[in-house]
């Protein structure tokens, strides 16, 4: 393309240098260049300072494979996967219920989900704790109910970290599905039952296959935050049901071993590559993910 | 799910999941205790809602969040747009490397994108603060702005902008005359999107703030022990805020439909 | 009449894709030029190129005498309509007409005065708060005509912009194009697919097959004489016979086909024993029941089609080929089955020059006779 013309550089090469050169600037600065340099630390070390210092070593890796790190990577999967699974049993039918209503509220109940996700997630998560802590209200009524004699420990359980996880991110499940299950076309339903399925067969063939982008989609992004949230770990859990953002979290308080924290990092981008890939497999668009 | 009964059951239990802990903080908001952990009823009072305007640090925090919010939404925005556009229509050579790169944002945990920041800021030596929380809430708000426009492009008509053109409008002035119209809806949604993840980010924010905190780090600093009500009253005032902006905003979008497009 | 689109040896390639080769093509002014071919014959790149939206890889093109091609499309004084329309979804009808005259800001009065008088004219008097999409098929087309025309183009470029209307609409929008186009004296370069449009509404077709112009004139020179065995069958239905010319005596020509001999006035560029092509329309198409003299064909009848004033005869040759024959209806006839000879008067068949790649098929015929 020797020698491009007026013309072409008016109408093309100038607009996509205006438009897009901003973006890319960040995307490459940003994103590509600190996630390499964390690629390159992770191979570093640190000298008697804590200062990372580029001498080359495996030995984050070999450090990763530390019984006591293996414990919390199998507890935090274990923690992502049964949030997912209950977001998808909670969610499913929520969306379903509300983006099939034919309430004139319709919009209101959509909006409903919403609210309550500008409040900060943190004061949120708050909220659960003085709602199940020892002297909150929960314990306040069971023992003043008679249900209870003594408060019960609800906190700093896995059971907790759960529920605030569940909590956080269940919104990103249900948004997806309300979408895909709204889609969903009526006539379908109609047309199975006209056939002769019954409406427990008409989900499982109709339904479900039609809105299955919606789960996987929503799985995607209530499983990958999962593992790295640690501050409803922090919180809820108190110490006692870390996910890898913990670990990730005390390697990069001043002071400490980055290098480290870098190579716990490499784990979850390798868990989220794997789940991409997995998803990209079922079928799922990846634009349907940020909207 | 045929069963009446059972639908408003199961959604009365949701929602209230969804609101339980936002009642908490509301109620305590008004709770007279002064005691830490600031939990038990001890009475009704407007108290916080006073003190709070004598939490300089508090205030400050609030502010800093605002300012960030706004400067990196209107950030993301405008460079966001214009590279869906850009994306959109012209072809060029590394444009599969820059889609590529726009879901990382998305889909990586928030904390690896925030250590990968930190790592890169300290390695060049730019002072932690309000730039760098700009410069971190940019990046991860701009995929969303763009997926939100991309959204509104697929099926657009490029023929209308050379109806433009062929109209006499220059490049510019089709932009702001037909383009950006067009695109509205999916810029102010994008737009909406980038305040909301900035004004509640927590972790990102948490490896680049330096001396600047924002108004989730200064909850998070006073979470261990015990979150004081003024800070409840603040997050109630944000509430009642947010609900009467989207009222007031979306409030037409319950009535009538979008008849132009 | 003066000049008033001057394409010159215009090329236009995408990598190794020569959309359209070797343009040559004049259009006087006030003049209805329509642009005929099959998708992808580079008829649509053509009118963009005139437009600005594409430029020519070499060659130029004029616009009143000027050069055009270094001039951005809000340069240049002629305006599209859209296939699609491309009107303004956000734009009350109003502005969408108005839109052309607002950049070139001309006072506010003036623009409300012509713009309401331009509706008048197209019928959409009334319309002017509603949105694009509040409209129908017919009316957003007027639309898009209307604001196009306002801006008194020296060109009007019409992209199929018939095309998404359905067939009673169409052809009441034929009607009104030509209505419109004579009343404002405006030169019209429209582009379609349709050969029955195409030859009801233009002054000259350009048909246009792979990027190259087949043939440039009247409707009833193209429908008459066809140029290229292409331009035939793609306007009006024909009958087509690939062969060699064995004999040339007074004017008429054998021609051997595979199937037998036939003979068809010569014109003087034709040789002996030249492979060429003959077209004879079905209404021109006769059958016998016994030998006519200079016609060796046999074929035998296959089926009748009622189309109302005519019937449709098909006969089928010995190698299978089948022709069409259009008689009035309630002649006598052959019946199903049985034998005839289709032959024609010899001043009713055209031929046509054989393109290259004809020839293996020519040969063929001739080995096979």
């Amino acid at each position: 393309m020797a020698g491009k013309s007026k013309h072409e550089f008016r109408a093309n090469t100038l607009p996509a240098i205006i438009t897009v050169g901003p973006v890319a600037l960040i995307m490459l600065l940003l994103v590509a260049a600190p996630l390499m340099y964390v690629g390159v630390m992770s191979f570093c070390s640190i000298d008697e300072y804590y200062n990372v210092t580029h001498d080359l070593t495996l030995g984050n890796y070999v450090r990763l494979a530390n019984t006591d790190y293996l414990k919390i990577y199998v507890q935090s999967l274990l923690i992502a996967f049964i949030t997912t699974i209950l977001c998808i049993l909670i969610g499913y039918p929520f969306s379903y219920i509300i983006a099939r209503s034919k309430s004139r509220f319709k919009r209101i109940f959509y909006m409903l989900v919403i609210i309550p996700f500008w409040t900060n997630s943190l004061i949120r998560i708050y909220g659960w704790r003085s709602f199940l802590g020892t002297n909150g209200w929960l314990n306040s009524s069971l023992v003043s109910l008679g249900i209870v004699s003594e408060p019960i420990d609800f906190l700093y359980k896995n059971g907790t970290t759960i529920l605030g996880m569940v909590y956080c991110l269940i919104p990103f499940m249900i948004l997806p599905l309300y979408t895909a299950i709204e889609k969903l076309d009526g006539t379908l339903l109609e047309a199975s039952a006209d056939l002769g399925a019954k409406p427990v067969s008409t989900f499982f063939t109709v339904i479900l296959p039609l809105t299955s982008s919606g789960i996987f989609s929503g799985s995607l992004m209530v499983f990958i935050p999962c593992l790295g949230y640690f501050f409803v770990a922090d919180i809820l859990g108190g110490g006692n049901s870390d996910v890898i953002g913990n670990l990730i979290e005390r390697q990069f308080q001043s002071g400490n071993n980055w290098p480290l924290g870098a190579a716990l990092s490499i784990i979850l981008i390798i868990v989220t590559l794997v789940l991409v890939k997995a998803y990209q497999k079922l079928g799922g668009d990846m634009d349907a993910l940020g909207v | 799910m045929k069963n009446k009964g059972f639908r408003v059951i199961f959604c009365s239990i949701v929602y209230i999941f969804l609101f339980l802990p936002i009642s908490v903080i509301v109620v305590n908001s008004f709770n007279a205790t002064t005691t830490k952990p600031y939990m038990s009823w001890k009475g009704f009072t407007l108290d916080w809602y006073v003190k709070l305007w004598d939490n300089s640090s508090l205030l400050e925090a609030f502010s800093n969040t605002m300012i960030i919010a706004i400067v990196s939404t209107v950030l993301a925005t405008v460079i966001g747009t214009l590279g869906a556009i850009g994306m959109y229509r012209y072809k060029f050579k590394g444009k599969g490397l820059i889609d590529g790169l726009l879901y990382i944002p998305v889909v990586i945990p928030e904390i690896v994108l925030g250590i990968s920041l930190l790592t890169i800021f300290a390695n060049v030596n730019i002072p932690r603060g309000m730039l760098t929380l700009i410069l971190a809430h940019v990046t991860f708000c701009i995929p969303f702005v763009i997926f939100n426009v991309r959204a509104r492009l697929s099926g657009y008509d490029n023929s209308i902008e050379e109806a433009s053109l062929d109209l006499g409008a220059n490049r510019v002035r089709t932009f702001f005359e037909v383009t950006l119209p067009i695109l509205a809806p999916g810029i102010f949604g994008g737009a909406l999107l980038a305040f909301t993840l900035s004004i509640d980010d927590v972790i990102i924010s948490y490896f680049v703030y330096g001396q600047t905190k924002t108004y989730p780090l200064k909850v998070m600093e006073s979470v261990k022990s015990g979150v004081s009500p003024d800070v409840n009253a603040l997050s109630t005032i944000i509430l009642i805020a947010t609900i009467l902006f989207v009222v007031l905003t979306q409030g037409s979008l319950f009535k009538k439909k979008d008849r132009r497009i | 009449m003066g000049k008033i689109v001057e394409i010159e040896g215009v090329n236009k390639i995408y990598g190794s894709n020569k959309v359209v080769r070797d343009l040559n093509l004049t259009v006087d002014e006030g003049e209805f030029l329509t642009l005929l071919g099959s998708s992808g014959c580079g008829k649509t790149t053509t009118l963009r190129m005139i437009a600005g939206f594409e430029e020519p890889t070499t060659g130029t093109i004029k616009v009143e005498g000027e050069k055009v091609e270094d001039k951005e499309p809000f340069e240049r004084n002629v305006n599209t309509v859209f296939q699609s329309y491309a009107l303004f979804p956000h734009m009350t009808i109003f502005n969408n007409i108005a839109y052309g005259l607002r950049m070139k800001k001309v006072p506010k009065d003036e623009i409300k005065e012509r713009v309401l008088k331009m509706m008048e004219l197209v019928q959409l008097g009334g319309f002017e708060k509603r949105y694009p999409s509040q409209l129908s098929g017919g009316q957003r087309q007027r639309v898009a005509i209307a604001r196009a025309l306002i801006n008194k183009p020296k060109v009007l470029l019409l992209d199929e912009p018939l095309g998404a209307l359905d067939l009673k609409l169409r052809k009441q929008m034929q009607l009104e194009l030509k209505r419109l186009q004579k009343k404002l004296n405006i030169t019209f370069i429209y582009v379609t697919h349709d050969q029955e449009e195409a030859l009801t509404m233009s002054d000259r077709i350009a048909v246009m097959h792979d990027g190259v112009i087949d043939q440039l004139a009247t409707p009833s020179e193209i429908y008459e004489h066809p140029k290229t065995r292409f331009v035939a069958t793609f306007i009006g239905e024909t009958n087509i016979y690939d062969g060699c010319i064995t004999r040339i005596k007074d004017g008429v020509a054998t021609i051997t086909l595979e199937n037998g001999e036939v003979s068809v006035k010569c014109p003087e560029d034709f040789k002996l024993l030249e492979y060429a092509t003959i077209s004879v329309r079905p209404e021109k198409m006769k059958f016998s029941k016994e030998k006519v003299d200079g016609f060796g064909l046999v074929a035998q009848v296959k089926d009748y089609v009622y189309v109302g004033s005519v019937l449709k005869c098909i006969v089928i040759l010995p190698n299978g080929n089948e022709l069409r024959i259009e008689r009035l209806a309630g002649q006598e006839l052959p019946e199903i089955g049985s034998k005839c000879y289709p032959y024609w008067n010899v001043e009713d068949a055209v031929l046509i020059h054989n393109e290259s790649h004809y020839i293996f098929e020519a040969l063929n015929s001739i080995q096979l006779a």
